[in-house]
């Protein structure tokens, strides 16, 4: 279908490394008008690196940029807005303290003659831009206030209406629910009709399959392969993505999973009569030693607010914890780590120093057990060095700073900075979210791995497929309470959205 | 300044041009202290000398003992706008505790000095907890919490001096304020010991990398069980406690004991801390930076008094060189960002 037309935008033999990690190696790229182009690969496989060239957030690099074979050369992500290139990044970037009017228009609200902003044009326009989309919320609410699937449909409609040429979409349906991602995928379609040219990254194969009328697979930063869509697989593109037998990796848990009996063994955590004003009531549950307790709801069913209770980070308006047995009440989260009680956030972005070395985040947390005083660069590094190993860090160089890593492998440094000294309960929030099939495993093998060393572990998250993947025991919340409790039974994806 | 970060941005940044600009925090204060110390001593014969220099010390040390603490603040990505105050109760309060002349006119308690020191640094201490307990329990940003405090200490000071001047301060304090030890003023030794303090704390005690981790974010710092809170706290306290001691021995510096004597202290510290490229983000720099900040300072006030220049003047362009440090201080950091994408 594109034969003979020229692309809107070509890379050709686009290299680029960091530090001496090459990222991509001489990779080939071109995007036609009025395409949806999907892109997979797994985490670091270079997908987001060359986005980032596109986007101008990497300005050095080598290889030929030509847009409609014009050769350019971005020095700032505001030179390829002006080229008409706009990208939602994976992490949501509103500003929750202005109205989604604002957000809507940000940056180039509309004015009068004196310069003051003309509040009713700007709210009865984003209304209309959002309407378009499907989104029906008052244009002047606050953003905060919504819920963030809704926020980041409002940014990505920010995007695909700011007339930009070239659309960059990373990650887009993480945070969306099922009719959220129809809403998306039509949006998508007419936009392709009106000739702006789409590139669509995701984890998600199936959305890729469905949208995409081209796909690219990356693999260790070369593109290794480009098709057209309606002629691949699922199991095709994923074989490709890791380059080993895919089908077996991905379960689709769409049939009934037998849980296991429910454990016996010790309480390590028990929660009794849990509230929270708007957010929990009257949780109580248990989780035992050596069992995963998997907690299945929506975006905002009060799974971040339970997390953070645990943790010391929110104080409960009321109900106890007990941590084997003894009653706590966390003054902070350094209390709750000393009575062994570990969380990783969902948000890789708040729990990493992306400034400071592998090794400092992973013995941030421990530092008070190998050091009283005085600080012990030597230990701190092979304690890192061993982690990096043992979790196959990517790459493995404990001094390179954290951000140059990709998100699986911060992701990976997340979970190591707990298991030097494995805490008696760990609380992971979306261990998953945003990673490819190869990191996700490494990371569910990790999370078993960890079980039958006796930890009780608990798995918060909204991807049914995750609590599904990990947990032995599985409790539903929705709207902030506990509605159903999964064990010793026959469940599937089905039947945790159901009860929620 | 610090070795590991030097070490960590050299592994990363292949090639000159991209190691200088990681490392233009450090390289820019460094460089314009080469060149003012090269301006003064073109244009002024009596600048490049050993017996100024020994001056510079000595101009910069009281300056420097309440930057050890100030550089702590900076570091975790806060401020505090009471040093120069609480360096005022400070000195103040140990003279009141001392046995005056007859001629001075102030209702003081005389005690023994030991314990008039002890006192005083237990008042800045305190002074510093009430800091620490309104940003971490009440959560008042430092900038307002620190400014009711210069307020509160200045009151501290005005009621217990009421427009007099005291002159006497215990005999070890006068030592250590404007006595010598084979040459050296005794106060260059405190500052230097105090800044060496600093820097072995910050670079190789858990309690520095803590302080280092929630300068650089601190809700990871949270996240990873650190009692952000406390090292707040703690660093509250450690400012005004640094400026306490640089009050006690200023005083002595000076001879006299009085109501707004150390007005100026509280820019020169920020200055020298921001100038040296501490980051005012947090996270980034140290007490080495501090160093290079208070050097250029000292060369910049001594050698204007060098060469023939309206005093005046002086004031402006100690202005001028403060915001160009501010613009190369948030121009490093957004370099550095840039190098982290």
């Amino acid at each position: 279908m594109t034969v003979g037309q020229q692309p809107i935008l070509e890379l050709q033999g686009i290299t680029k490394s960091f530090g001496g990690v090459e990222a991509l190696r001489g990779v080939d790229f071109a995007l036609y008008p009025g395409e949806i182009h999907g892109l997979v690969g797994e985490n670091g496989a270079g997908k987001s690196t060359l986005m980032k060239i596109i986007a101008g957030v990497h300005s050095e690099f080598s290889g030929r940029f030509l847009i409609d074979g014009k050769e350019m050369h971005f020095r700032s992500a505001r030179d390829a807005h002006a080229a008409g290139i706009a990208m939602v990044h994976q992490e949501l970037s509103v500003a929750p303290d202005l109205t989604v009017a604002e957000n809507v228009f940000l940056g180039n609200q509309p004015t009068n003659a004196l310069g003051l902003v003309q509040w009713r044009r700007m709210a009865r326009e984003a209304g209309e831009q959002l309407a378009r989309f499907g989104i029906d919320v008052d244009p002047m609410a606050r953003l905060g206030d919504l819920p963030i699937g809704l926020q980041q449909l409002i940014e990505i409609a920010r995007v695909l209406f700011s007339g930009a040429r070239i659309v960059i979409l990373d990650e887009p349906t993480s945070a969306l629910s099922p009719p959220e991602v129809e809403r998306l995928f039509a949006t998508l379609r007419r936009l392709r009709e009106e000739g702006t040219a789409i590139v669509f990254i995701s984890h998600f194969i199936e959305d890729i399959l469905l949208v995409s009328d081209t796909v690219t697979v990356f693999r260790n930063g070369r593109k290794v392969a480009e098709t057209a869509s309606a002629a691949t697989s699922k199991g095709a593109l994923i074989e490709a993505m890791i380059g080993r037998g895919g089908e077996a990796l991905e379960h689709s848990y769409a049939d009934d999973l037998m849980l296991p009996q429910p454990s016996d063994s010790k309480v390590v955590l028990r929660v009794d009569q849990l509230s929270l004003s708007r957010s929990l009531q009257d949780v109580s549950f248990e989780a035992r030693a050596g069992e995963v307790l998997g907690i299945y709801g929506f975006m905002g069913c009060g799974q971040q607010e339970l997390s953070r209770i645990l943790f010391g980070k929110l104080k409960p308006d009321s109900g106890t914890l007990a941590v084997d047995g003894t009653r706590k009440t966390f003054a902070s989260t350094a209390a709750a780590r000393r009575a062994g009680v570990a969380l990783v956030p969902e948000s890789r972005r708040d729990m990493l120093f992306h400034q400071e070395p592998v090794y400092k985040n992973i013995s941030i947390s421990i530092l008070d057990r190998i050091s009283a005083l005085l600080l012990k660069p030597v230990q701190e590094r092979d304690i890192a060095k061993r982690q990096v190993d043992q979790l196959q860090i990517r790459p493995p160089v404990v001094g390179l700073d954290l951000g140059m890593l990709s998100g699986g492998n911060q992701q990976k440094v997340a979970l190591a900075k707990w298991l030097t000294y494995p805490p008696k309960l760990l609380v992971l929030c979306e261990p998953t979210r945003g990673m490819d099939v190869g990191a996700k495993n490494d990371v569910i093998n990790i999370v078993r791995d960890l079980r039958t060393k006796g930890l009780a572990i608990i798995v918060l998250s909204t991807e049914p497929e995750t609590v599904l993947s990990l947990a032995d025991r599985i409790l539903v919340l929705k709207r902030g309470a506990l509605v159903r409790e999964f064990r010793n039974e026959p469940v599937s994806k089905d039947r945790l959205l159901e009860a929620a | 300044m610090s070795s590991e970060t030097a070490l960590a941005t050299g592994r990363r940044a292949r090639g000159l041009a991209p190691f200088l600009r990681s490392q233009m925090r450090n390289i820019a204060p460094f460089l314009t202290l080469i060149f003012l110390s090269a301006f003064f001593a073109f244009a002024s014969p009596s600048f490049a000398t050993l017996d100024n220099l020994g001056n510079i010390l000595t101009q910069v040390s009281v300056t420097g003992i309440i930057a050890v603490g100030l550089t702590f603040v900076i570091l975790c990505a806060e401020i505090d706008l009471s040093i120069a105050s609480i360096a005022n109760v400070t000195g103040i309060a140990v003279a009141y505790f001392t046995l005056q002349e007859s001629y001075v006119n102030i209702a003081n308690i005389p005690l023994p000095g030991a314990v008039a020191i002890i006192l005083s640094i237990l008042l800045c201490a305190l002074l510093g907890l009430v800091n620490a307990l309104g940003l971490t329990v009440i959560g008042i940003p430092s900038f307002i919490m620190t400014l009711a405090m210069m307020q509160i200490a200045a009151g501290i000071s005005a009621l217990l001096v009421r427009g007099q001047i005291a002159y006497k301060v215990p005999d070890m304090i006068t030592t250590l304020g404007s006595g010598s030890v084979s040459g050296i003023p005794w106060i260059v030794i405190v500052a230097a010991i105090m800044l060496l303090g600093g820097h072995l704390v910050l670079t190789y005690t858990r309690f520095g990398r803590y302080v280092y981790m929630v300068g650089g974010n601190r809700e990871a710092a949270e996240y990873s069980g650190l009692n952000v809170k406390l090292i707040l706290g703690a660093v509250m306290v450690i400012s005004a406690v640094c400026s306490g001691i640089g009050g006690m021995l200023g005083v002595a510096h000076f001879g006299s004991a009085q109501q707004n004597e150390f007005d100026t202290y509280l820019l020169d510290s920020i200055a020298a801390v921001v100038v040296g490229g501490t980051s005012l983000f947090g996270g980034r720099g140290g007490i080495g930076n501090t160093i290079v900040g208070l050097f250029v300072l000292g060369v910049l006030n001594n050698g204007l008094d060098h060469v023939n220049i309206d005093s005046f003047l002086k004031i402006l362009i100690r202005g001028l060189i403060l915001l160009a440090a501010l613009v190369i201080n948030v121009y490093a950091q957004r370099l550095r960002e840039k190098a982290a994408e």
